[in-house]
């Protein structure tokens, strides 16, 4: 190490074991018993290497979706995000040094506000499912009670998460099922689990099914004082309804499809959106508009007074480190699309999934889709095999399939959920239906 | 002097023009003449259109106005600003790492099993743990984490206890994760030499006690060197012993938290491992546990067969999941690769060295700005402003926004609070001496400034001191808030 003696002899002493005296005898170790350490291009060769025996979105045609999407993200996206100002900084702690990434956190907060219609939004959470679980927390915290609801047609990662965050709380988790034909919320068997210790409903809009539910705008008339959480897909708002316009009170999602990479499922981005009045309730970072000294706009983080480094054991959530950079992400992609080209390719995913379903639907063994129902951008079909087993086929001809239903809704077995993004070309569904016909 | 860059301010969607964007397939809407179901039809969207020209530019100028480690030194105590290598940047961003989907089949992602499993390993040698999952995504959901296993562990035994115990030093996170997972948090007070006071720590453990949460070296960048003596009156006391991983940078190969004793471990990636901070995030908070917890940790675990891997989710103590998937996975891929980079011996160096640099560090600004407690510090030390107040009336606060001027991040300001106008200074180990002895001259010239130079800082900055209880008091916090806000300020209505 270059200059150590020198700064060592400053400090009167003599060895680096030296800086290490106060550690006791007894817990001390003898070094790692690790690798010797490569040169950068080896590790470069050697990671590739290992990474190459995956098979990636990019050369294969993809058809799984649940929550990740495999969508275009322009290259400008990438730019951005790279910006050694952006990715190497930290949490704005001060404001004045740190106005750009203040700004476009402001910017993305301002564009997911639009999006779900909802004036409040917070800088970040990890992702979708641990949204849920605060969301459910922030429930409890605005009406005191401990009663939550959610759909049987869930994830298993969201319940399981959800199942974690509720449980320090003492919230009870009840969850209400879908109706077999369309795939939508079982009105009656949510009416009959709604009583009067409901704090909050969940509802996703589109559902774990592809399912745009009917019932959605109605809830609120229907539950006037349980709070309403609606779980969105950002891209789907393009051409949906605003959650906030339906009465939501909370509204969550996956923002991944908003410019990042599927990264096989992280980093993530967890939206989180609220009314105006509920904002002092609400968990995380949050930006806000301010001046500085000489009456110029400027922004900082606030409300921290909700938060751990102030509030210790009573803030509202414990995050620190959230998933900013995506948030910036999020911000690039939407100003890139803008408002035609968010319409256009919430429609488009639409149009795309339809086709597929048709498709599928001609191979007389396949039921597609499996419920009755408009979708977004995707469907279940339902399979003559296990859905497992037609991926292994898939695999051997470089498609990767869909996703199997029953690990997260059990009844569904023989039930796979396919999807369809702008990504996914007339070829690519051809050579699924190819490969599915010999299934049959 | 530095000088920050100062762009255009307006937002981006007080900006004019049209979108060049092509969406795909965007000529092909068979079938969509009718796409949802009633009153579920979006009416209004307002977002900007702009060409990626603007776009392109209106983030670059953001991006100078914003400091990072990239630019300079960013000695921001706890939060291990180290340098982020780039070639962790690049493998991060391989087709083959962001172009997976998590629900692929496992023939198809054996290179990402192989490396998760991989990285696991190093991170038990690392930390002296049995096992480590990856999943949480950040340091204090890895808290979270742990105390979700120390209650499942508790359950199982038929022993449902119900405190945490924390030191009054800690970190925010700490208690704020016991509570979420529902514990009723105890704080004791730190003893006279800044450390845990052994006497406190006796009258608060008990029957009821789930664990005790700490960091060793502590927020002072002080070894509690009693570590031992504390993890037995914690482990006869039938609890657990809690390891935040924050200050790992300090240690690695000269001890870990298995050799210490500790039970539950979190790991910051984005602190240790050099992953970059993004802004506030991604991180990666994985947490490694002895092998009587090994039973509890989240599900799927990542399991090797005869050299092929699976996940296998069949482990019915198991938690269950913190977050969907497998953790930040492109995180995970960057500290993989920073640890295949480093090696044994480059591990260890980077921690020796970050402690030489802190104190040598510490021992330059001692003349004016004094650190309480003993002398020798970890990879951190706390200095105090409380002199600096009492003459000249200059803060903690002060010192900081000065720091800005001379083109440096301030420390962590105010943090621990059992120092008085506290400075939390952590170099880490990719400094130059040149870098910190420029730092430290900076540092001194401060302590000898006009104050009202300091108090008024920064100067040089994209925006002068900016008015943090005006934004409390507003809470405007979107673009649609704003709009609204004038509407209603403005006369016409
Ligand atoms: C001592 C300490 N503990 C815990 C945390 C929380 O980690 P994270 O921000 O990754 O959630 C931090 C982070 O700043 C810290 O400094």
């Amino acid at each position: 190490m270059k200059h150590a003696a020198e700064m060592l002899s400053e400090l009167g002493l003599s060895s680096v074991d030296q800086l290490f005296e106060d550690v006791p005898r007894e817990v001390r170790t003898n070094g790692l018993r690790l690798p010797r350490g490569m040169s950068e291009a080896e590790v470069l060769r050697h990671v590739r290497s290992m990474m190459a025996q995956n098979l990636c979105a990019d050369d294969h045609p993809c058809f799984l979706g649940a929550g990740i999407y495999n969508h275009f993200v322009p290259s400008a996206v990438r730019t951005i995000v790279s910006r050694s100002e952006f990715i190497t900084s930290y949490t704005p702690y001060q404001p004045e040094v740190s106005q750009g990434m203040l700004q476009a956190l402001f910017e993305y907060q301002s564009y997911i506000a639009e999006l779900t219609g909802l004036d409040a939004v917070n800088s970040s959470n990890y992702d979708a499912s641990t949204a849920l679980g605060e969301a459910a927390s922030m429930c409890m915290r605005l009406n005191e009670r401990k009663r939550f609801l959610v759909p049987e047609a869930m994830s298993w990662e969201r319940k399981s998460v959800l199942r974690n965050y509720a449980a320090g709380p003492g919230i009870e988790v009840v969850e209400y099922s879908y109706d077999p034909y369309t795939g939508e919320l079982d009105l009656e068997d949510l009416r009959s689990k709604a009583t009067p210790g409901t704090s909050g409903i969940y509802v996703e809009v589109p559902n774990f099914l592809g399912v745009i539910d009917s019932h959605a705008p109605m809830l609120k008339q229907e539950f006037p004082d349980v709070a309403l959480v609606v779980g969105a897909n950002p891209v789907s708002l393009g051409a949906l309804k605003a959650p906030g316009d339906y009465g939501a009170d909370i509204c969550i999602g996956e923002g991944q499809p908003l410019g990042m990479p599927m990264s096989f499922g992280g980093p993530l981005l967890g939206l989180f959106a609220c009314r105006q009045e509920h904002v002092r309730k609400m968990p995380g970072r949050v930006i806000g508009m301010t001046r500085d000294a000489e009456g110029e706009k400027a922004y900082c983080m606030t409300l921290q007074t909700r938060e751990q480094h102030i509030r210790r054991s009573k803030a509202t959530s414990n995050i620190c480190t959230n998933e900013a950079l995506m948030a910036v992400a999020a911000a690039a992609y939407l100003s890139i699309l803008g408002k035609e080209g968010l319409e256009t390719l919430a429609k488009v995913n639409m149009a795309r999934a339809l086709k597929l379903q048709k498709l599928i639907g001609q191979l007389e063994e396949f039921d597609s889709p499996a419920f009755d129902a408009y979708h977004f951008n995707e469907f279940a079909v339902r399979t003559p095999v296990r859905p497992e087993k037609i991926n292994k086929l898939l695999i051997k001809k470089g498609i990767i399939g869909g996703l199997p239903l029953h690990g997260h809704i059990r009844q569904l077995e023989d039930h796979m959920l396919l999807c369809a993004t702008e990504l996914t070309s007339d070829e690519d569904m051809e050579r699924l239906v190819e490969a599915l016909r010999e299934v049959q | 002097m530095y000088r920050q860059a100062k762009h255009d301010r307006r937002l981006i969607m007080e900006k004019d023009g049209s979108s060049d964007f092509d969406v795909p397939f965007s000529d092909d809407l068979q079938g969509l003449e009718d796409f949802a179901p009633a009153g579920m039809l979006r009416e209004s969207l307002d977002l900007p259109s702009l060409p990626e020209r603007e776009v392109v530019k209106h983030y670059v100028n953001l991006s100078q106005m914003n400091f990072s480690v990239d630019n300079g030194l960013y000695p921001l105590g706890s939060c291990t600003m180290k340098f982020n290598p780039k070639y962790a940047d690049v493998l991060a961003s391989l087709p083959t790492v962001a172009g997976l989907h998590p629900y692929q089949d496992e023939d198809s992602v054996q290179g990402a099993l192989r490396l998760l499993h991989d990285l696991e390993l190093a991170l038990c040698e690392v930390s002296g743990m049995d096992a480590v999952t990856l999943q949480p995504a950040a340091g204090a959901h890895g808290e979270f984490t742990g105390m979700l296993l120390a209650k499942a562990y508790h359950a199982k035994s038929q022993e449902p206890r119900t405190q945490v115990v924390v030191p009054d030093s800690a970190h925010g996170t700490n208690p704020s994760s016991a509570a979420m997972a529902g514990f009723e948090v105890i704080e004791i007070p730190s003893g006279e030499d800044g450390c845990v006071d052994l006497e406190a720590l006796r009258a608060a453990v008990g029957e009821r006690t789930a664990a005790l949460m700490i960091t060793n070296p502590n927020t002072l960048g002080i070894f509690e060197s009693q570590i031992r003596e504390i993890a037995k009156v914690v482990h006869e006391a039938g609890a657990l012993l809690y390891y935040d991983g924050a200050n790992l940078n300090a240690v690695m190969g000269r001890t870990s938290p298995g050799a210490m004793d500790f039970d539950i471990v979190h790991f910051n990636l984005h602190k240790t491992f050099a992953t970059p901070h993004g802004g506030g995030g991604p991180g990666a908070g994985p947490v490694g546990v002895r092998e009587r917890l090994v039973p509890f940790l989240p599900v799927p675990r990542i399991v090797q067969r005869e050299g092929r891997y699976r996940l296998d989710y069949d482990r019915p103590d198991s938690i269950g999941t913190v977050r969907s998937f497998y953790g930040n996975f492109a995180v995970l891929v960057r500290a993989y690769s920073y640890i295949l980079r480093k090696g044994a011996d480059g591990l260890q160096e980077a921690s020796e060295r970050a402690v030489l640099n802190s104190n040598y560090l510490k021992r330059r600004l001692a003349p004016s700005y004094p650190a309480k407690y003993k002398e020798l510090r970890k990879h951190e030390f706390v200095v105090s402003c409380k002199r600096l107040k009492e003459e000249r009336g200059v803060r903690a606060l002060d010192v900081g926004k000065r720091l800005l001027d001379y083109g440096y991040h301030a420390p962590t300001i105010y943090f621990p609070a059992l120092v008085e106008e506290a400075l939390m200074i952590e170099p880490t180990e990719t400094e130059t001496r040149e870098t910190l002895d420029q730092f430290a001259e900076a540092m001194l010239r401060i302590a000898g400034e006009d104050p009202e130079l300091v108090r008024s800082a920064p100067h040089n900055a994209s925006v002068r001191r900016v008015d943090e209880v005006f934004a409390a008091k507003e809470a405007i916090l979107s673009y649609r808030a704003f709009k609204r806000r004038a509407a209603k300020s403005s006369p016409k209505g």
